[in-house]
């Protein structure tokens, strides 16, 4: 097992309504998604944005687009009409969902550089 | 002629590249094909704001840069038969027919414009509606903007009624791409498969260079070519409303990543997508990469619409101010929080005040701060100290920011470059009304000679 962040084997995107944010998790290989869906679960996400205090997390999974959809509730302090977050958005968040580390088994590691995908 | 038609996005905000939309109306055109263009330009909140300049003046109130926006494309859309359409009109879409008049005249073309209104709830009907529907509707002198988002329905009427230009206020983001759609196939308006599967188009569309590689480079990771020049999508739709996503001329590109990014942006329930013209759904959608940046979506569907639509309120949300300064070198951490700390006790009691430290932590945190207690990076030394201010009294947030003007003579050693904006803010609250309840209204105008 290693220990690699998200930002190795997927890509994300953030959205915002009012004072709910989604986050898209999206493998970079089919093969990886898996274990994304393993390891990335709605508990490992509320702890990860534990900070920003949500009140519920509910994963949604798109196993044909290898993506994992997670609705992240009243993480935004407001949303954008009240936040005094410099990104009251959240659209920064994306990346902080890709900053989060899990265990991946080596040969998966290795078939991922092979692809080069 | 094959059975399909092309939609292009122009713009996919108030504020977005003005040229994108040049290359995309010249590949519509060399098509030769049925096609429409759609500019979408409202954000939640851009109505409100536009709401104001109306009140202001009442021949204002559309989308600042709606001159611009049409200039370089009028004339081709309307020589060629594509269709234009936006809610470039915001909170005033008849004043923004003058405009796109007289675009027409200074390009030298006469289109036919359909104008939708009936979005807008602030008259005393419209209220009354409001207030049987919403709970906590603020009291109508604070009321800034209220707009139900229509659908594809009057877009539809308007085409029927052969109109060249269309201009909305708020509607659904994805009904703009629907309704030329609807009106090229002659689908019912129940349905629901086909409705839902445009309106994926719609929404892959409808923020513009988002799907061709926009928002999406991550350099090494996620290369992006040309981004300075990115080519906005254009949708191949079919009779059956499958359709390819692909893109115009220029830079950017059109793969499964950048589709599904944008497929999934701002989606909750992937089965449930509402739209005031059906509730979509791509729980089961494939996408199909093929050569030359473009992208099949297939396995979408619908399911009939829901009874109520959604309306946004906007109201009197207070006044933000944001001052910052920066401190350099050994101790600038503490010296920044240091005067963080300084601006906050001299402060108005009553103003939400937050302190962030670009560079070390700000758009992580929550206002709280509570973060802070976790930080770990190593701070670097070239730090700006942020300060937040918000309170519903102008005077008070103003006194906040005179604090962080303060902190050059006053505050910690050597700190520098003080910037502070102050504006007032929009709060917005959602809720819904009967469909029943909300008439659309569609009026053609007849460009004249002058």
């Amino acid at each position: 097992m290693l220990k690699l962040k998200l930002h190795a084997l997927a890509h994300a995107r953030a959205g915002d309504k009012g004072n709910r944010l989604n986050i898209s998790l999206i493998a970079y290989s089919s093969e990886v998604y898996p274990l994304l869906k393993d390891r990335v679960t709605e508990q490992t996400v509320a702890a990860w944005f534990a900070h920003r205090t949500p009140s519920r997390v509910k994963r949604y999974e798109l196993p044909k687009l290898s993506a994992l959809n997670f609705v992240i509730d009243d993480i935004l302090d407001g949303g954008v009409t009240q936040a005094l977050n410099l990104d009251s958005h959240g659209k920064t968040l994306s990346y902080h969902l890709l900053d989060m580390p899990i265990d991946v088994p080596a040969d998966i590691v290795i078939s991922k550089s092979q692809s080069g995908d | 002629m094959s059975e399909r038609i092309l939609v292009g996005a122009g713009a996919g905000y108030s504020g977005d590249r003005l040229d994108a939309s040049i290359a995309v109306v010249g590949n519509l055109c060399a098509s030769g094909e049925r096609a429409a263009i759609i500019f979408e330009t409202l954000g939640e909140r851009t109505l409100a704001l536009a709401q104001l300049r109306r009140k202001q003046n009442p021949r204002l109130g559309y989308e600042p840069k709606l001159k611009e926006l049409l200039t370089p494309v009028l004339k081709e859309c309307v020589d060629s038969g594509v269709t234009v359409l936006g809610n470039f009109g915001a909170a005033n879409p008849i004043a923004a027919s003058d405009v796109i008049a007289e675009v027409g005249i200074e390009v030298g073309v006469r289109p036919r414009i359909g104008i939708i209104t009936g979005d807008d709830m602030l008259s005393p009907e419209g209220l009354e509606v409001l207030r049987a529907c919403c709970d906590n509707l603020p009291d109508s002198k604070l009321l800034a903007s209220a707009n139900v988002y229509l659908g594809a329905e009057p877009i539809v009427e308007a085409l029927n009624e052969g109109a060249q230009v269309v201009v909305t206020g708020r509607v659904a983001d994805p009904s703009l791409t629907l309704g030329p759609v609807i009106h090229a196939f002659g689908w019912s308006f129940q349905d629901w498969p086909r409705l839902g599967r445009a309106t994926m188009a719609g929404h892959l569309l409808e923020c513009g260079a988002q799907v061709t590689g926009g928002y999406f480079a991550d350099p090494g990771f996620k290369d992006v070519p040309g981004p300075e020049r990115i080519g906005y999508p254009i949708a191949e739709i079919d009779r059956d409303g499958n359709f390819f996503i692909g893109k115009a001329t220029g830079g950017g590109l059109v793969n499964r990543r950048t589709v599904t990014e944008q497929l999934l942006y701002e989606l909750h329930d992937p089965a449930e997508y509402l739209t005031p013209d059906v509730i979509a759904d791509i729980s089961n959608a494939e996408l199909t990469e093929l050569p030359g940046d473009r992208v099949h979506v297939d396995g979408v569907t619908g399911r009939p619409r829901s009874q109520t639509l959604k309306v946004t309120v906007c109201y009197d949300g207070g006044w933000l101010g944001e001052g910052e300064i920066s401190y350099y070198g050994p101790n600038a951490l503490a010296r920044a929080r240091l005067a963080g700390e300084i601006v906050k006790r001299r402060s108005p009691r009553s103003l939400r005040i937050r302190c962030d430290v670009i560079g070390v932590l700000s758009v992580l945190a929550d206002d709280s701060g509570r973060a802070w207690d976790s930080v770990s990076n190593p701070p670097g030394q070239d730090l700006r100290l942020r300060l937040a201010f918000a309170g519903p009294d102008r005077n008070l947030v103003e006194r906040g920011l005179a604090e962080v003007e303060a902190l050059y003579c006053a505050g910690p050693a050597a700190g520098g470059g003080i910037r502070v904006a102050l504006r007032p803010r929009i709060s917005a609250i959602s809720c819904f009304v009967p469909r029943s309840a909300i008439c659309p209204k569609v009026e053609i105008r007849e460009s004249r000679s002058c």
